[in-house]
């Protein structure tokens, strides 16, 4: 994958070096941050699914009851039955990090703390058909305030868990390995450098006791002649 | 402090107006469209939808997905339950999983 221009120096390879590590480093972190992510998201969806199944189940129930209470009431009446409400909820919304993904925490208040206060009507005009529905969606109202909040923080984490998971492999997949392929083509291009100067330095050595073998066997026959000559 | 809205149509919501819970009846999705945005800009941490209004909103409601306020809650309607609700939860699973093994296709 030397196909990018890296100069081969040992900068550059030190430079590549600690990219792997923090490559590495990075990738052993984000992984363990995805597998513990992933442990409490499956144990959250888990109570999810099982709230949502209860709510489903509850506002089918209240369903009925409103249908009935409609049937036994006329919708003037049971209009300005509900038109005043007396009772108010409110929601604090409270955080908690989970592996650094802020999910809420709900906690409501009613506004007063009767909990007769949601029947908003007097009993004289009304069926008990309408006191048992607004009831049973009473009972059924911290389920769904905790639905709201554990289905949120599903959301939340599942968004954060797509976003690690692709980082953990973009780092095992792309950065260790092109950092790693960049490592050897340095390494070899290194080596490769300081065998060609060793075997020039050879070379060079080669010659020159070459030439100086010559220029004995030059002197040699110089003195030679000089002896010929006497 | 935040409050609690509920919205859909009205046969199917007015019942919480008893518990303290803010209504806002709508028909039409472009509607529904609107008033969510207004909701969700206003002080309202949870907004429950009735499933079949929901239907026409899939868009806005899952710009809320990843946002921390409000939390966008499907509820079935009067009408009966279309099984929206679970498949927001499944949409989570899909989503960080990469395949559902929660509910492993049922449904």
């Amino acid at each position: 994958m030397a196909s990018t221009q890296i100069i081969p120096t040992r900068m550059e390879l030190a430079k590549q070096k600690k990219k792997l590590a923090t490559a590495t480093r990075g990738h052993k972190l984000l992984k363990d941050k995805r597998d513990e992510l992933m442990r409490q998201f499956l144990e959250l969806v888990r109570e999810n699914k099982a709230l949502r199944e209860k709510v489903e189940a509850g506002i089918a129930a209240a369903n009925k009851n409103f249908v009935l209470a409609k049937a036994a009431t006329s919708d003037q009446v049971l209009n300005t039955a509900l038109l005043a409400p007396k009772q108010e909820v409110y929601v604090e919304i409270g955080m908690k990090n989970v592996m650094s993904v802020e999910i809420p925490v709900l906690q409501y208040k009613t506004r007063t703390a009767d909990t007769n206060d949601i029947y908003s009507y007097g009993f004289a005009f009304t069926s008990s058909d309408l006191d048992g529905a607004v009831k049973s969606l009473a009972d059924l109202l911290p389920d769904m305030l905790r639905l709201a909040e554990v289905e949120k923080s599903c959301q939340l984490m599942a968004a954060e868990i797509e976003k690690t998971r692709r980082r953990v492999n973009a780092l095992e997949h792309v950065m260790i390995p092109a950092a790693q392929e960049k490592i050897k083509y340095i390494t070899m291009k290194l080596d490769e450098n300081e065998r060609s100067t060793q075997i020039r330095l050879m070379k060079v050595k080669d010659m020159m006791l070459e030439e100086a073998r010559q220029e004995r066997i030059q002197a040699d026959k110089e003195a030679g002649i000089i002896n010929d000559a006497v | 402090m935040y409050k609690v809205a509920v919205m859909g149509d009205y046969d199917s919501i007015y019942g919480f107006a008893a518990l303290g819970l803010a209504t806002f009846p709508v028909e039409a999705p472009e509607e529904g469209a609107a008033q969510l945005k207004r909701l969700a800009a206003d002080d309202y941490a949870v907004v429950y939808v009735t499933e079949s209004v929901a239907a026409g909103l899939q868009e806005e409601i899952s710009e809320y997905r990843e946002q921390l306020k409000p939390a966008v809650i499907l509820i079935p309607g009067v009408s009966g339950n279309t099984g929206a609700g679970i498949a927001q939860v499944k949409k989570s699973v899909e989503q960080a999983v990469g395949s559902d093994i929660i509910f492993n296709g049922e449904n």
